[in-house]
């Protein structure tokens, strides 16, 4: 399960329809709880860096993610998880998602966002061991 | 002696530890040590042939190391090298 305040649910979600119609990225910091869920702090906006094709593509700049992982360590923080939108297209992860998905354990978080304005909101969990047997599952969100 | 920083989904190879310690002159050497202090984290960092992932970013303080010497990168005294796997996707 990924737990997310309100105010950071909707931010994640405004991101989206400000940089429609290309597609938005960034981090979730918080912790990893006991019970294998995962509580959001803050979010962390990023730059998608896929200048070539952003309305479908994103990628989030390494010294950037060094960066966040900085400040998050100084606040005692992890990398959680990350989220994206999808410009007038379904908020399911697509083979691309799962191909470009390697942090095992960390939520991915997919808006959909249709004619400017965001719609629906899922979160997928990378499940599974190595390479091999990835896979973007389900994840319940709590939003509170 | 050069650190290492572990990011969250591969530190339960690393016996939980967000940051390893390692003797090294280079990244390489570095980068040996710290999979033979934990030998579980190789197979997350390099194909079978022993080649680091093609998704597996390492930047030595803010520099990535391709841009520097790669795996023969000197490293000095209180360097801090970052293990960054990629972050990307996209709707199509």
């Amino acid at each position: 399960m990924l737990k997310l305040t309100r105010s950071d649910y909707f931010a994640l979600r405004q991101h989206g329809e400000e940089t429609y119609p290309h597609e938005c990225c960034g981090v979730l910091l918080g912790r990893f709880d006991d019970g294998g869920a995962k509580t959001v702090w803050r979010i962390a906006r990023c730059a998608n860096t896929r200048q070539d094709s952003p309305q479908n593509r994103y990628h989030i700049d390494p010294k950037e993610l060094i960066r966040i992982q900085r400040e998050g360590r100084e606040r005692d923080e992890d990398i959680v998880g990350f989220y994206h939108s999808h410009p007038d297209h379904p908020a399911q992860w697509s083979v691309t998602d799962l191909a470009e998905a390697h942090w095992f354990g960390c939520s991915y978080v997919i808006t959909s966002i249709e004619r400017g304005v965001a719609a629906i909101t899922n979160s997928f969990e990378l499940a599974g061991t190595d390479e091999g047997d990835k896979k973007l599952v389900d994840e319940k969100t709590e939003v509170a | 002696m050069p650190q290492i920083q572990i990011p969250s989904p591969l530190r339960q190879y690393s016996g939980k530890q967000a940051s390893v310690d390692v003797a090294g002159n280079t990244v390489g050497e570095a980068l040996a040590g710290l999979v033979s202090q934990h030998p579980d984290l190789k197979r997350h960092l390099y194909t079978d042939d022993g080649k680091l992932r093609a998704f597996v970013n390492v930047y030595v303080n803010d520099e990535d190391m391709r841009y520097l010497q790669k795996e023969a990168t000197v490293l000095k005294d209180g360097d801090t090298i970052s293990i960054v796997p990629s972050i990307a996707g996209g709707g199509l």
